[in-house]
Order: C-alpha cells, then sequence, then structure tokens
C-alpha cells in the first residue's frame, strides 16, 4: 500500500484545506507539509479533508504534502502522567523546552510520557485468572499520593492472564498477556470519546472545598459539574485555584484553557510547595496541569479540554475522586467559533456555531459518579468546574447560557463585591446549588444536625438583609426597628466574618467542615441570644458594643487545632448576651 | 528565487486577489510595484490553490489591475534589531522616521514571535516603584507584568503614561528605611498607533526633555499614516522588545498607544474580508489576536531581562463592556481606571481607585519586597474608600445630617484620600516609604476600632507615629 498522502490547496489562519485525501476519516490526525506540524480533520467533503492544525501556520502554501496517520487525536495514559505539565495536545511543556528553548517552536514530536522511566510493577492478579475489560492487572506506586492501577484496556474483552510479571519495568514494556493481548502500563484513548463505564449513580457526598461559601451555602458533590460565570477581575481564577488546591479528590486535573501564560507559572510554582491538608504532601504530586495559554495556536485549545477531560475519565476508571477544574470554558467557545467562521459554516448566536449548545452539554456530561468497568466495580468520580468569561460580564451570552443549562450548581462572581474587595465575589443571592438536598444527609452525618437548619436561617437572614437595606436607602437607619437592625448587624457579621474568606492568609484559606459550623453557630447563636434579649428590653446598643462581638469576627483567624475555642465562644455569646 | 505576477484580479479596501501564482506561502511579504515604479508592501492573509489574498499595508490607491506587478518575496515578515535601535524612531513598517540612515542589523526576527512556553516563564514578583502613589501603594505593578491603562477621549493618559516611563524604576528597602534604586539596564520601546501628531510630538518631546530618548525605541503610526500598518506596528515593536529584554539583558517598559486604533484596522481587514463578524462588528478572534500581543510580556527563567507593558487604550462611551477593554481585561493582569468625574472636580491623576486591579501585586508587596505592613494597608485604604464614597452617596440623598459619626468620619476620610492621596503633581516622584507613611497619616482619621484589615502590631507600630507627626 503506498503512503497516504494528500496535498495543499488552501490556508487560512489555523485551517488548512487538504485535496487526494479520499478514504481519510472525520478526526484523524495528519501532519501537516515537511514541517510535520500536527492536525486534525474535521470535515471531509468529497477528496477534500478541512484540517485544523495545532500549531502556527506560516510559511504554508498549497501542493505542500499532508501525511495521514490513520489514528483519532489521543493521549496517552500510564504512570508518569501526574505532575505532569502539558500543552493542549499532551506535549510536555518541560520536554518542549529542553528542545526549543523558551519560545515554543513547530513542528516538535515529543513522547507525552517518559518511556526511559522504570516503574515498580506489582500484579495483583495471577498468571491463569480471569480478567475482564476495566480489571486492574496492576499497581504501581506513582507518587506519594497516587497508586497507578494498570488495567486491561477497554478494547480488550477480557481473556486468561499469562506471563504476568512483578518488578522494575518501563511504560513500553510488556508487563503480562491476556489470551493473545499484550498488555504494557500505557494504552491511548481518543480524546474526544468518553470512557465506557458499567453505569452512572445519583451523586451525594459534597466536595469539600474548604470555602465556607462553597461548603456551606452552595455545595458541589462529587460528580457534579459546576460552573463560575463572572466579568474580568472578580476573581474566577482564584476560585478555580482554592478548589484545585483544597478540594477533597483524590486527583486534580487543571486546564489553563487560553489564559494568562502568568497565571500558569503561578500554580506551577506554587503547587510543589503547598501540602495537601490530610496527608501533609505536595499538592503536586495529584495534579496534572494543562497548559494552553492565550497565545498558543487556537486550534490546540479546542482540543485541550477535550486532552484534560480524557485523562481525568482515566483516573476515575481506577476509582478515585477526580476535579477538574477548565479556566476558561469561553476560551474553547471561542476557539470553536474561530475554527468555525474559517470553515465558512452558518453561524448561531453572535456568531458561534450551532453546535455550542451540544458540545458543551457532551462536555460536561463526561462528569459524574460511575460504576466503573470490570468485575469488582469500583467507584469512582469526575467533578468538572468551568469557569466562564462573559463578554462584560452579561450572563445572557450563549456560552453561559449554554453551560447554565447542563450544570447544577452555579457561583455568580459579581464585579460590585470584588470592588468592594469582599472576597470570593461569589453573590449569595443570586447563586444556587441544585445539589443541596442530595447532600443534606451527608452534612447531618458530618457536621451537625442543625447544619441544614442554620444555612436556610443564615440566608434567610441575609435575602432579608438586602431588603431592609432598600429601606435604609430611601429613609434612614433610624426607620427601622431594633429588630430589624439587628438583623442588618447579623448579616453584616455573616458577610464580613463568614462568607468574606482571604485565600491568601495561611488560617484562612482552608476552613474545615467543622469550623464553618461553629463560625456559623456562633454568629446565629448570637442571633438569637440578641433576639431574646431585645425582647426582655435591653438596648441594641448595649448588645453590639459587647467584646464577644470582635472575637466572632476574629473566629476565622483560629487555627485547626484551636478549634474547642469555637466551642467556648458559642457558649460565651449566649452567657455574655443573658446577662444582660 | 522571487516570483513575479501581473495578474492581480481584485482591489477591495486594503486586500488584493492575485491569480495565477504558485508556490506561494501562507504569511508571505509581498511587494506591488505601481506602474510609477513605486513599491507598496503586503502579505499573504490566504491562499487557495493559485490564488493569494493579499493584505497591504499601505494604501491601495493608485493600484491597477493592468499596470501593477505583484513580487513574492518568499519569506514571512521580519524586523531588523540591533542595539542601536535605541534613540531612534521608526513607522509602522520598520522604516527610520527620524531622518537617520538605516539600521545595520544585528539580527533579523520573525515579527510574530513564538508563544513563550509557560514553563520557562519566572513569576513577575519585583515590584516596580512608579511614583505615583495610586499605582505604587493600590495597584502595584511588578517586573513582567501587563497593565492596561483604560481611559476615555479627553482623559489624561498619555500624562500618566509619560510619568510612569520617566519614574519608573526597581527599588530596593533598605531595614533602616531608605529606598534605594537598582540600576540595572532599562529601555522603554513605545508604539503608538493612530494617534494624532501632538500625541506623538508630546511623547517624543518628553522622552527628549528627560533624556530617555537614549534609552528609547519609538514606533509611531500617526492618525493619517497607512491603516493596515497598525496591524503590524505592534508586532515590531513587542520583538524589538523581546531582542532588548531576552537577548540583551534589558528590562523593557513597553507602552502601546492606543489599542484601540489597533482593533479598528482589524476590524477594516477583516470587513473587507467579508468575515462573519463577532461582537460589534469585530472579528471573532479579535481575542486570541490581543492576547498574541499581551502575552509577551514577562520574565524568562535564567534570563536577566522583562517586558513590562502599558498598552493605552480609549474605551469609546467610556464603556467598560465594550469588547476591546473587555477582552483586554481578561488577558491582562488587572487594569488602571481613569475617571473622567475626578478629573472634572481637578484631580490629578484621574485614577478611579475602586475599578482598578493587579493582579500579580500580592507576590510583589510585602515584606522584602516594599514594607510588612503594605498588603494590610491597601485592604484598609480600599474598604475604607469604599465606605466613605457610600456613605457620600447617602448623603445625597438623606443629607449629612443623618449620617452616623462613623460614617461622616468615613466621609472626610474620602475626601482626604482623593485630595492628598490620589492628587499628585506631575513630577511629584513619591517613593513607596512616603506613600505608604500618607496611608497611615490618612488612615489616622478613622476610628481606632475601624482598622480592622490591619494587623494589631502595625497599628500599634505605624500609628502613634503619624499621630504625633500630626499634632506636631
Amino acid at each position: 500500500m503506498k503512503e497516504q498522502t494528500g496535498k495543499i490547496i488552501k490556508v487560512s489562519g489555523p485551517l488548512v484545506v487538504a485535496s487526494g485525501m479520499s478514504g481519510a476519516k472525520m478526526y484523524e490526525v495528519v501532519k501537516v507539509s515537511e514541517k510535520k506540524l500536527i492536525g486534525e480533520i474535521i470535515r471531509l467533503d468529497g477528496d477534500l479533508a478541512f484540517i485544523q492544525v495545532y500549531e502556527d501556520t506560516s510559511g504554508l502554501g498549497p501542493d505542500e504534502p499532508v501525511f495521514r496517520t490513520e489514528l483519532p487525536l489521543a493521549v496517552t495514559l500510564g504512570p508518569g502522567l501526574l505532575t505532569s505539565f502539558y500543552d493542549g495536545i499532551q506535549r510536555p511543556l518541560v520536554s518542549l523546552q529542553e528542545k526549543t528553548g523558551a519560545f515554543i517552536a513547530r513542528g516538535i514530536e515529543v513522547a507525552s510520557i517518559d518511556e526511559n522511566k522504570e516503574w515498580d510493577f506489582k500484579p495483583v492478579v495471577k498468571t491463569g485468572d480471569k480478567v475482564v475489560a476495566g480489571d486492574v492487572l496492576g499497581e504501581v506506586v506513582e507518587t506519594k499520593l497516587i497508586v497507578h492501577k494498570i488495567m486491561v484496556p477497554v478494547n480488550i474483552k477480557g481473556g486468561i492472564v499469562k506471563n504476568i510479571k512483578s518488578g522494575k519495568f518501563k511504560v513500553n514494556d510488556v508487563v503480562a498477556e491476556v489470551d493473545s493481548h499484550k498488555i504494557t502500563m500505557v494504552q491511548k484513548w481518543p480524546i474526544r470519546d468518553p470512557r465506557p463505564v458499567q453505569k452512572k449513580l445519583v451523586p451525594g457526598t459534597p466536595l469539600i472545598t474548604g470555602q465556607r461559601i462553597i461548603d456551606t451555602f452552595f455545595p458541589i458533590a462529587k460528580g457534579g459539574a459546576g460552573c463560575i460565570p463572572g466579568p474580568f477581575g472578580a476573581g474566577k481564577t482564584v476560585i478555580q485555584h482554592q478548589l484545585a488546591k483544597w478540594a477533597d479528590a483524590d486527583v486534580i486535573i487543571f486546564i489553563g484553557c487560553g489564559e494568562r501564560g502568568n497565571e500558569m507559572t503561578d500554580v506551577l510554582m506554587e503547587f510543589p510547595e503547598l501540602k495537601d491538608p490530610k496527608t501533609g504532601k505536595p499538592l503536586m504530586e495529584r495534579t496534572v496541569l494543562i497548559a494552553n495559554t492565550s497565545n498558543m495556536p487556537v486550534a490546540a485549545r479546542e482540543a485541550s479540554v477535550y486532552t484534560g477531560i480524557t485523562i481525568a475519565e482515566y483516573f476515575r476508571d481506577m476509582g478515585y475522586n477526580v476535579a477538574l477544574m477548565a479556566d476558561s470554558t469561553s476560551r474553547w467557545a471561542e476557539a470553536m467559533r474561530e475554527i468555525s467562521g474559517r470553515l465558512e459554516e452558518m453561524p448561531g448566536e453572535e456568531g458561534y456555531p450551532a453546535y455550542l449548545g451540544s458540545r458543551t452539554a457532551a462536555f460536561y456530561e463526561r462528569s459524574g459518579i460511575v460504576k466503573t468497568l470490570g468485575s469488582e466495580a469500583r467507584e469512582g468520580s469526575l467533578t468538572v468546574v468551568g469557569a466562564v468569561s462573559p463578554p462584560g460580564g452579561d450572563l445572557s451570552e450563549p456560552v453561559t447560557q449554554n453551560t447554565l443549562r447542563v450544570t447544577k450548581v452555579f457561583w455568580s462572581l459579581e464585579a460590585g463585591l470584588a470592588y468592594r474587595r469582599h472576597f470570593p465575589s461569589i453573590n449569595w443571592l443570586t447563586s444556587y446549588s441544585l445539589y443541596t438536598d442530595d447532600l443534606s444527609d451527608f452534612f447531618k452525618k458530618e457536621a451537625a444536625d442543625d447544619f441544614s437548619e442554620l444555612r436556610v436561617m443564615a440566608m434567610t437572614l441575609l435575602q432579608k438583609e438586602s431588603e431592609l437595606e432598600e429601606i435604609v436607602r430611601l429613609v434612614g437607619l433610624d426607620a427601622l426597628s431594633a429588630n430589624e437592625q439587628l438583623v442588618l448587624e447579623t448579616s453584616r457579621s455573616l458577610r464580613e466574618d463568614f462568607l468574606m474568606q482571604n485565600a491568601f492568609d495561611d488560617i484562612d484559606t482552608y476552613t474545615s467542615l467543622q469550623k464553618q459550623y461553629l463560625m456559623l453557630k456562633s454568629i446565629i447563636t448570637f442571633y438569637r441570644a440578641s433576639l431574646s434579649a431585645l425582647d426582655r428590653g435591653v438596648k441594641l446598643q448595649d448588645i453590639i458594643v459587647l467584646p464577644i462581638k470582635e472575637k466572632i469576627g476574629r473566629s476565622k483567624m483560629t487555627p485547626a487545632d484551636k478549634i474547642k475555642d469555637l466551642e467556648n465562644l458559642v457558649s460565651e455569646i449566649q452567657k455574655s448576651i443573658d446577662l444582660l | 528565487m522571487q516570483k513575479e505576477y501581473k495578474t492581480i484580479k481584485e482591489v477591495a479596501g486594503p486586500l488584493l486577489i492575485v491569480e495565477g501564482v504558485t508556490g506561494v506561502k501562507y504569511e508571505e511579504l509581498v511587494d506591488v510595484e505601481l506602474p510609477d515604479g513605486s513599491i507598496r508592501r503586503g502579505r499573504v492573509l490566504e491562499i487557495t490553490k493559485d490564488k493569494a489574498v493579499v493584505q497591504m499595508f499601505e494604501d491601495t490607491r493608485g493600484i491597477s489591475m493592468q499596470d501593477s506587478k505583484a513580487r513574492f518575496l518568499g519569506r514571512v515578515m521580519e524586523v531588523p534589531v540591533s542595539t542601536d535601535m535605541l534613540g531612534r524612531i521608526f513607522d509602522g513598517a520598520g522604516n527610520p522616521k527620524d531622518g537617520g540612515g538605516k539600521i545595520i542589523a544585528e539580527k533579523k526576527l520573525n515579527v510574530n514571535g513564538n508563544p513563550i512556553n509557560p514553563y520557562s516563564r519566572d513569576y513577575p514578583n519585583d515590584f516596580i516603584q512608579t511614583g505615583i502613589s495610586t499605582i505604587d501603594g493600590l495597584n502595584t505593578l511588578v517586573r513582567g507584568q501587563k497593565l492596561p491603562i483604560f481611559s476615555g477621549a479627553g482623559l489624561p493618559h498619555n500624562n500618566i503614561a509619560a510619568q510612569i516611563a520617566r519614574q519608573a524604576k526597581v527599588v530596593q528597602i533598605s531595614p533602616d528605611g531608605k529606598v534605594k534604586s537598582d540600576d540595572s539596564q532599562f529601555a522603554v520601546v513605545f508604539g503608538a498607533m493612530g494617534i494624532t501628531f501632538e500625541e506623538a510630538e508630546y511623547f517624543i518631546n518628553e522622552f527628549r526633555q528627560t533624556g530617555a530618548i537614549e534609552r528609547a525605541v519609538m514606533y509611531i503610526n500617526l492618525a493619517d499614516d497607512p491603516v493596515v500598518e497598525r496591524i503590524t506596528l505592534p508586532r515590531l515593536a513587542l520583538t524589538t522588545a523581546e531582542y532588548l529584554a531576552f537577548e540583551k539583558g534589558m528590562h523593557v517598559l513597553v507602552i502601546l498607544t492606543d489599542l484601540t486604533n489597533y482593533c479598528e484596522a482589524l476590524r477594516e481587514v477583516a470587513a473587507a474580508r467579508k468575515e462573519v463578524p463577532g461582537r460589534r462588528g469585530y472579528p471573532g478572534y479579535l481575542y486570541t489576536d490581543l492576547s498574541t500581543l499581551y502575552e509577551r510580556a514577562g520574565r524568562i527563567q535564567g534570563r536577566e531581562g522583562s517586558i513590562t507593558q502599558i498598552p493605552i487604550l480609549t474605551m469609546p462611551e467610556d464603556d467598560k463592556t465594550h469588547p476591546i477593554p473587555d477582552l483586554t481585561g481578561y488577558i491582562t493582569e488587572g487594569q488602571i481606571m481613569l475617571s473622567r468625574t475626578l478629573h472634572k472636580q481637578g484631580i490629578m491623576p484621574p485614577v478611579d481607585v475602586l475599578p482598578c486591579l493587579s493582579r500579580l501585586m500580592p507576590k510583589g508587596i510585602g515584606e522584602g519586597k516594599t514594607r510588612e505592613d503594605h498588603s494590610g494597608v491597601f485592604n484598609q485604604l480600599y474598604a475604607a474608600y469604599a465606605r466613605g464614597r457610600e456613605a457620600k452617596e447617602l448623603a445625597v440623598i438623606l443629607g449629612e445630617a443623618a449620617l452616623s459619626d462613623v460614617d461622616k468620619k468615613y466621609v472626610k476620610f474620602a475626601d482626604e484620600f482623593e485630595n492628598r492621596y490620589i492628587r499628585q503633581g506631575e513630577d511629584e516622584d513619591r517613593d513607596i516609604l512616603t506613600t505608604l507613611t500618607l496611608s497611615w497619616e490618612l488612615l489616622s482619621i478613622l476610628p481606632k476600632s475601624e482598622l480592622k484589615r490591619v494587623k494589631e502590631e502595625q497599628i500599634e507600630k505605624y500609628l502613634p507615629k503619624v499621630k504625633e507627626k500630626s499634632k506636631a
């Protein structure tokens, strides 16, 4: 069979059209020109193939060859993924630097995972055992935090294990045979296909993030999907970083999709120094970073979210809880728009392609808590949190609207709060989480019986505050009754002492569930006790000047090992108000 | 081999279509020879089989389909660079504009550059002192940052940019409270797109008077110069900056003005190509395009120099949600906003503190960089000014008498803050310690119990000092 090549007939930005491509498949990877630039076929028409090229196309012209690979765009999965830092098509940025220095040149091929590193493979099945797709054959301690499970690839239906080995191997060495198939420690998976599972389950555990407004008021479930839309400067990125740092997932995939280069550098420098609050090990050991900054080729940006989610699914299949952050999905949508424009497709709203909605939905639906393939049916989850950058902060734009349709958690960021330096600037009145009911049993068990009750109470107070503020604006504070003034006082405390959380403070950056509960409890106790004090005829002024008020304000600075102080604070509040 | 064609088939706005070409590459440069022998330059924007779409950098007036010749040069756009460029002025095509001779190139660089590998970047955290309190104290600039000025027509953004260019330096604070400037090599690259002759003169004179021109490279495209040159001009400027920074180890400050004109030029070309428009007629790839400019700021591990960018843009109708400021804000690391209200009150520089932001500030301030109380003071000033402004609004509705005593103090604070902190002379170079001391003086207006965002020990350390001073 002769070599499969075509010829370029058109070049327009990242889009190249080639003729002589009959027999090519949709989403097949091709190498464009002698420079061997990586591209992917995104439309076929007769013998023409429309190719989106993942690298800069300047200098390409008609009549140059296009080489077919007959393979879809796939990621390489195996030990060595964790702690890696990839570009949008899974090329390690470290290797790129070794090859071309500080600036990324074109047409470079590098292995996605280190092929020379030796891993200690420990089999968990024996020769003669019967296995099916998804079953674990052996384990590799990939980092101090994660044991990498070598699974029977999905395309092998199953069979009898033969020649299973034990000891140090490179990723491409054969470690076992299943029937006639040789098994190595790596497998490939096309990025646009979701990895199969046995079945999806209904989420029931929250992803604890240590962020008070999220965990207490708008929790996200493990296996859930959430979105953070907000104008620039509202703090999307800081929230994404906080989630990546503190969420109680086993594995974190962080995708910097069309965002700032310096921010990715920040993550890269900070994560190895940050310690996991549970294990004390560097957070980097559970993280895979994918960076396709805004100035890197636009087509690779489109691919980067798929690369990320496929790696995430792979770890989920091992039975881990995986959380994926994508910052920002708007840039991904814009990349789709750009390619679609070059294809001269009929545009939908605001120039976005008409399939924006279905692509967005398909992406978020890859999240979920699942029973994985394999006979032991592990449970794994994949939580997806996407940041959205609506132009001008206008939430009616297509990307936000399409995302809201498929996500169940909405953290609404507001520039106004950010200007007042209220961080995280999540608006408590417009945000929502549809998981609160599914998760209430968990909170009852893990935090306290009255956790949900306190939350509802606090939310009611905050709602009431916004109504009262209107009145104050019109007629002044004096027009309010003492009870109403107490509502204002308490809500202010809720806002300043509970909702506001400083991501850059060593203690405040993470609040355990127990501490969140006690902090909330002390504020609500203050409210209830004051309410009955007012009934007894005590003046509001006398309550406000109590020194415990200041103690409530300082409660967020209580270190984790002094949590007893907060328990005492609750009874102290009750006592000192009762004494009035 | 150069290929010459007499087959220009269509001229539309800045675009030419040449047919029957072979071996033409995407982004290749094209020289078009007019019947009178003059030569105009363009580049290939799209190529389909034997048909090339060429974007002209200059006017298409006078190009005829019969007698003009298109010559494909077989190379993409490059800029010749050398350290001799310092002190010189060029136009948007890279030709000298100051009457001087051509530059003898040390090397030629592709104007599009290559993206910096995020892994190779070094995180920017060296504090740059601009001598302007609102920037140093509240929106700290660091080396390798891109911090745009969002302005409006008629606001003094040029004066601010010139003041920054004049005063910016990296400083070290010694333990005995002295500010020492670091004497590393630095340079200014100035890219002007579609600004008026007077504005250009202002900058040139400004640089001349202060001697800054010796270490400045200026690229100037005036309002009546070819529109399309505005698209390549910032790329020439940034390529030059990259050369000076990463090969010659200089700390380069790049000032680009006015990005609004740049985006309009992009829109003009996109419309001529009959592309599907995005918001407000701007092309759908505006974000990507802008990012290829802004993301060229930064520092690289193991290299001496840095590129700090201050792009200036005028917001149409002062509208921050207009696509140009909006997309810019999503790429840059913060923004400095100017306020028309402050400007009308005669407060210079009219920096609208509340919507300003510097994303790289947290790592550029504090002990060892500025002073340990900087972060707390910043938060406190910010919150107090926001509350003061709210109280002032309330006073407008209800009358000042309706305010509580504390709110009255906040009103006083906000007024003093605008008058003493924001207001500053154009030649006034306040060092960071002066700015911080001034902050404490202003904070002393408020009752101590209101100072919740600064640490107790810092209040002990700094507040009494300024109290004594104000008594004396």
